[in-house]
């Protein structure tokens, strides 16, 4: 349960950027990718119960997941893996890398100028 | 209302740190070793095993991570190497820090080869880079062989998956196949070693990939250098 530490790591992003732009931040956007190691649900949870006690409530916060994909070194074509099949699902080689899914990024805010 | 793009990570504050700790660790020479595993799997063991194998004059050095108490340093120090213990007092894993501070008060002499031992977890602590070279996870045949499936975070930043307790093998139900074919499946490019630190088997197999990495971790630095010297 690292979600704690994270959703802190956010906030304090989020007090850096607001403070940078002196805006008014109503909402913020993260991406979260399926080997990320982080919940969303979780990350949500920590993150309400530490924004309650700030100068920054109400915010919310808006999560885009995102699939794991992998890339064929052989065809070049992007494919989500399903079932941990990283091998391509066009010309079947095993040759692939990965092309997302390791996502933990803080991709907007919604702000009001201030 | 107006919608502004930020596009940073979310943990970049301790990848720059971890940045920096990588960098240091280019320039010295240092093999960084981040070694994660569920609790039990054997880091300890494995460590002190390592430690007794190398030779006294070896710069080795080992930081190791706890909620709480200094039992692994205490076992760990017994082998005349330093060792330092940073205790989390309840984080579920070691950020980069975390293993700055404990760099920067423990000071030790130039160091080869660096092991850190995380906090025993094979969830949280995949999420932190702390500027190692290589990071190890360590599965014993006692917690079964569909961890890689379950926890496909930690096995997929994997350079190694260690498979420890196979002497263990004739009284669980752990198929190694499966296992192997488990870890291929979310990392194809991690090498695999199957160990016991019971018995010894294996051990050669281990030390001599982490001697393999340190050579090429030697042959880096000696082009940094040069590079810097305006050489290159």
């Amino acid at each position: 349960m690292h979600e704690m530490s994270i959703a802190a790591s956010m906030l304090e992003a989020v007090q850096e950027e607001s403070t940078r732009r002196g805006a008014h931040v109503l909402a913020v956007g993260v991406k979260i990718g399926a080997l990320s190691g982080v919940d969303a649900e979780s990350l949500r949870f920590c993150f309400e119960a530490l924004v309650k006690d700030t100068d920054l409530a109400p915010l919310s916060l808006e999560v885009e997941a995102l699939a794991w994909r992998h890339r064929c070194r052989q065809c070049n074509s992007d494919f989500r893996v399903e079932d941990y099949r990283t091998e391509c699902p066009r010309c079947g080689s095993p040759e692939t890398e990965m092309a997302g899914g390791n996502e933990l990024e803080f991709a907007y805010m919604e702000i009001t100028e201030t | 209302m107006t919608r502004v793009p930020v596009e940073r990570k979310v943990l970049s504050e301790n990848d720059r740190l971890a940045a920096d700790l990588r960098q240091g660790f280019l320039q010295q020479g240092t093999l960084c070793v981040n070694l994660i595993s569920s609790p039990g799997s054997g880091k300890t063991m494995l460590l002190e095993r390592t430690l007794a194998a190398f030779e006294p004059g070896r710069h080795v050095a080992v930081l190791t991570g706890d909620i709480q108490t200094d039992n692994d340093a205490q076992r760990l120090a017994r082998y005349g190497f330093p060792v330092r213990q940073i205790t989390t007092g309840g984080a579920c894993h070691l950020d980069a820090r975390m293993v700055e501070k404990a760099l920067a008060e423990w000071r030790p002499a130039p160091i080869d080869v660096l092991f850190v031992e995380n906090v025993g977890n094979l969830v949280c602590p995949s999420s932190y880079d702390l500027g190692e070279e290589a990071r190890v996870v360590l599965l014993s045949v006692t917690e079964g062989e569909d961890k890689p499936l379950k926890y496909p975070a930690t096995f997929h930043r994997a350079d190694l998956v260690v498979l420890n307790k196979i002497d263990l093998l004739p009284y669980v139900p752990f198929r190694m196949d499966l296992a192997r074919e488990y870890i291929r499946r979310v990392q194809p490019d991690a090498s695999i070693v199957e160990i016991s630190c019971t018995t010894g088997v294996g051990l050669d197999a281990w030390r001599e990939w982490i001697e393999a990495r340190y050579a090429a971790r030697a042959a880096n630095l000696s082009s940094v250098r040069s590079s810097g010297n305006g050489n290159s």
